[in-house]
């Protein structure tokens, strides 16, 4: 409710911020100011799901093991080398020295050891607890070297452990990360304004390559058309993910800004509730899934930024498989299932709908290509807030619309409990086998095959990748122009004058 | 009524010029929406996103909408929108705030007391507030923001009514009713009324345009109406980001929600001073 009524207010500012085009450079050759969407809940990486978190610490608060670049590779982070036993079983990570955390505490492989074990932990909190699964043991030898034992071989282990959820915190102030994060990164945490901003300071004693910014500052800007004046006023330098892409155009003729438009990890797609009825019967989601047409919405909802999908995998990913013509726009055929199910006049449901413009438009024209097939949707637009307790944790929806940014997020899909409830043993199996091969070729067949179920199972609307629509003063240079894991990565940012 | 009082009244309206004005303005936005009741030059929920974004033309009158909607299509619904919910609203509030004021007028002593504190504390609470907590326990829609504005209504009646009943019970017929047994239903409904009907038709109007003003304040929020139902004040919020090269989606609306509210104001105006016999009798 509270962005609402800022909405109100901003709208009447907007107007004056725009006409008042003050250069916008001067923000300072060492400050950075980035617009934000969404607020996190809290700022602990390893006891969250949301994207906002990740985005404010990963890599400037918090480091892990390795971390992954704006190409999703791997490198050395707090583990400056490491050695794969020839079984792919143990992994033996040599740890920087020097190290200290921002309050001082020295960082050792204690450090490590209890951080994956926490994460690993049976009670643990963290929001992606399968990436810990195969972990066997974590042991240390001195103080700067660990053994991680694996159960099974695990292909892309040191990605994972390059994930926010990886990161490594301090026994002493693991508890109090949510709102005062300490970590070993090269900017600390200084200040959280609730709704506003959150603030980061320069680490004076940081271990790597201290990085060109000195202090930076995240501004949480939830409503497009401020997102438009504030960067045209020159209140922020950057937008990493730009609100409104209908605006992309303006930004791109616009000497004073880079418009760059790279790749996320969003499969966005239309959430169907798998246990549901009637989205339980097959031929309804065939139906549905004849029903979208993917570009009309990326054309309609994001103005032309967005690749279709036809599956949940990025289609910039090499093992990614063309499978949009698995259920083509038919809206004939979508009638002649729909009737095969016992709805010969369509049905009713409702379309859930978070605030992103994705969503909010998305569900629109969405809900105007069902209705074309007979099925007739309620739209309810819903907070963020209530999209998580309503929707994923407690399963009361039909529909929603949602982009999955966590990268190779495919596994989610063997989850019974996850939101949209699907089961199938066949897909399980076939993600377990992924998990034991390292060998690169079998795990790209694992992939396909795996991708292959789930389009077509139709288990939910695959409508497209999400772009990544980064906008920023044209003197910044550094910002990440793709997205392979949730972050805003700082540390190469730099002024340009 | 007499015949020559409304003849009177006839002459008089035809020479007041806000009073003409103002009901042209509205008349044109009455038409509008009754028209989009059988007739739509195309159908509103008909996405066209390849003729997304056009400009005025012979095809699309007002050219069409980021989702190439047709604008004067959803003018036209928006147009019957608003007038709905706002009509809706005045009969709600209308329909609890005129009997608790002549309830309080008539009674008097604590009823009264304890009607206009309840008004007062109604009245602190604004539309916009009133429906950010409907919508915040109920969620959004048409429904809460005509029982929102409906609320914001209630005490608005209730104190014209008061007011103008008071006067009107100290009246003498007022004690010859009484005198010949007439119960205090039978005297509001018959007597007192009837001798303020003008001034609750004056303040109808002021807050017919109060509520559209409303209903599009909400709607502009995400609280009022929702898609793919059109609404003057969602078309607003939809052509925000895009008044840089498309500023017509937002200059359309915002003109038709202007010149709506500025006929009913000025209709209200020209109601007053026609239907009103304190100012009849002071010309």
């Amino acid at each position: 409710m509270k962005s609402t009524i800022r909405r109100y207010v901003k709208l009447l500012l907007i107007s004056g911020s725009t006409l008042i085009f003050s250069g916008a450079a001067f923000a300072g050759e060492s400050h950075l100011t980035m617009g934000t969407v969404l607020e996190p809940p809290h700022l602990d990486p390893t006891a969250g799901a949301a994207a906002a978190i990740d985005e404010v610490v990963y890599a400037n608060v918090f480091e892990g093991l390795t971390r992954i670049n704006q190409n999703a590779e791997v490198l050395p982070a707090l583990a400056k080398s490491w050695d794969i036993s020839a079984d792919g079983l143990t992994y033996t990570f040599h740890l920087q020295n020097g190290v200290i955390f921002h309050d001082g505490a020295t960082f050792d492989s204690s450090d490590v050891v209890f951080s994956l074990e926490r994460a690993a932990a049976e009670n643990s909190t963290n929001a992606q607890k399968a990436l810990f699964a195969p972990i066997a043991s974590v042991k240390a030898q001195g103080p700067s070297t660990v053994v991680v034992a694996l159960k099974t071989p695990k292909g892309n282990f040191l990605f994972n452990m390059g994930w926010g959820d990886a990161v490594i915190v301090d026994p002493l102030s693991a508890g109090s990360n949510k709102s005062k994060p300490i970590g070993t990164g090269p900017f600390t945490f200084k200040r959280w304004v609730r709704g506003d901003r959150i603030e980061l300071g320069q680490n004076a004693n940081y271990w790597g390559v201290k990085p060109a910014l000195k202090s930076a500052t995240f501004k949480i800007i939830p409503d497009p058309a401020a997102a438009v004046a504030a960067l045209m006023a020159g209140d922020v330098d950057a937008f990493a993910n730009f609100p409104a892409p209908e605006m992309a155009a303006q930004f791109q003729s616009d000497s004073r800004f880079i418009v760059k438009v790279g790749s996320t990890e969003g499969e966005t797609i239309l959430s169907t509730n798998n246990l549901q009825k009637p989205f339980d019967d097959l031929r309804v989601r065939q139906a549905i899934a004849h029903a979208l047409n993917s570009q009309e919405i990326i054309d309609g909802a994001m103005f032309g930024f967005g690749t279709p999908i036809g599956t949940h995998f990025a289609p910039h990913h090499a093992a990614y498989v063309d499978l949009t013509g698995t259920y083509p726009h038919d809206p004939q055929k979508a009638r002649q299932l729909l009737a095969d199910a016992g709805f010969p006049g369509g049905f009713k449901a409702t379309l859930k709908l978070p605030p992103p413009s994705y969503a909010r438009r998305g569900g629109e024209i969405i809900a105007a290509q069902l209705s074309k097939v007979g099925i007739k949707l309620e739209i309810i637009p819903v907070e963020w807030a209530q999209w998580l307790d309503q929707i994923f944790k407690n399963k009361d929806f039909d529909l929603t619309i949602v982009s999955h940014t966590e990268p190779m997020d495919i596994g989610i899909y063997t989850r019974p409990t996850y939101y949209f409830q699907y089961r199938n043993p066949g897909f399980n199996a076939v993600i377990k086998s992924l998990n034991v091969t390292s060998n690169p070729k079998r795990r790209y067949a694992l992939m396909g095959a795996a991708q292959a179920i789930l389009a077509k199972d139709a288990v939910n609307g695959f409508l497209f990748q999400l772009a990544k629509l980064g906008i920023w003063n044209k003197n910044v240079s550094g910002l990440w122009e793709n997205s392979p894991v949730q972050a805003n990565d700082l540390t190469g940012v730099s002024w340009k004058n | 009524m007499s015949e020559s009082r409304l003849r009177e009244i006839w002459l008089q309206s035809l020479h007041h010029r806000s009073f003409v004005i103002g009901i042209i303005l509205s008349f044109f936005t009455l038409s509008m929406g009754l028209v989009s009741l059988f007739w739509t030059p195309y159908s509103v929920e008909l996405l066209n996103i390849p003729h997304k974004l056009e400009g005025a033309s012979a095809t699309h009158w007002l050219g069409t909408d980021h989702f190439g909607r047709d604008v004067f299509s959803m003018l036209m619904v928006g147009a019957w929108n608003s007038m709905l919910v706002s009509v809706i609203a005045i009969g709600f509030g209308a329909g609890i705030g005129v009997p608790l004021g002549a309830l309080a007028a008539g009674k008097r002593g604590w009823v009264e007391e304890t009607v206009m504190r309840f008004n007062d504390f109604a009245f602190a609470f604004p539309a916009l507030l009133t429906a950010v907590m409907l919508s915040a326990v109920y969620g959004p829609g048409t429904i809460n923001s005509v029982l929102a504005i409906g609320i914001f209504n209630i005490p608005v009646f209730a104190r014209i009514t008061r007011g103008s009943a008071l006067s009107i019970y100290k009246r003498e017929f007022i004690l010859a009713a009484r005198t010949a047994g007439k119960g205090e239903v039978r005297i509001a409904l018959e007597h007192i009324l009837p001798n303020i009907a003008s001034v609750l038709i004056v303040q109808g109007t002021i807050q017919f345009a109060l509520g559209i003003l409303a209903e599009a304040g909400l709607s502009y929020l995400g609280l009022g109406t929702q898609p793919p139902m059109p609404s003057w004040g969602k078309m607003l919020s939809e052509a925000q980001t895009m008044m840089f090269f498309a500023p017509q989606l937002a200059i359309i609306p915002g003109l038709a929600i202007v010149l709506t509210v500025l006929g009913l104001n000025l209709l209200g105006d020209g109601l007053r001073d026609i239907l009103d016999p304190r100012l009849r009798r002071q010309k």
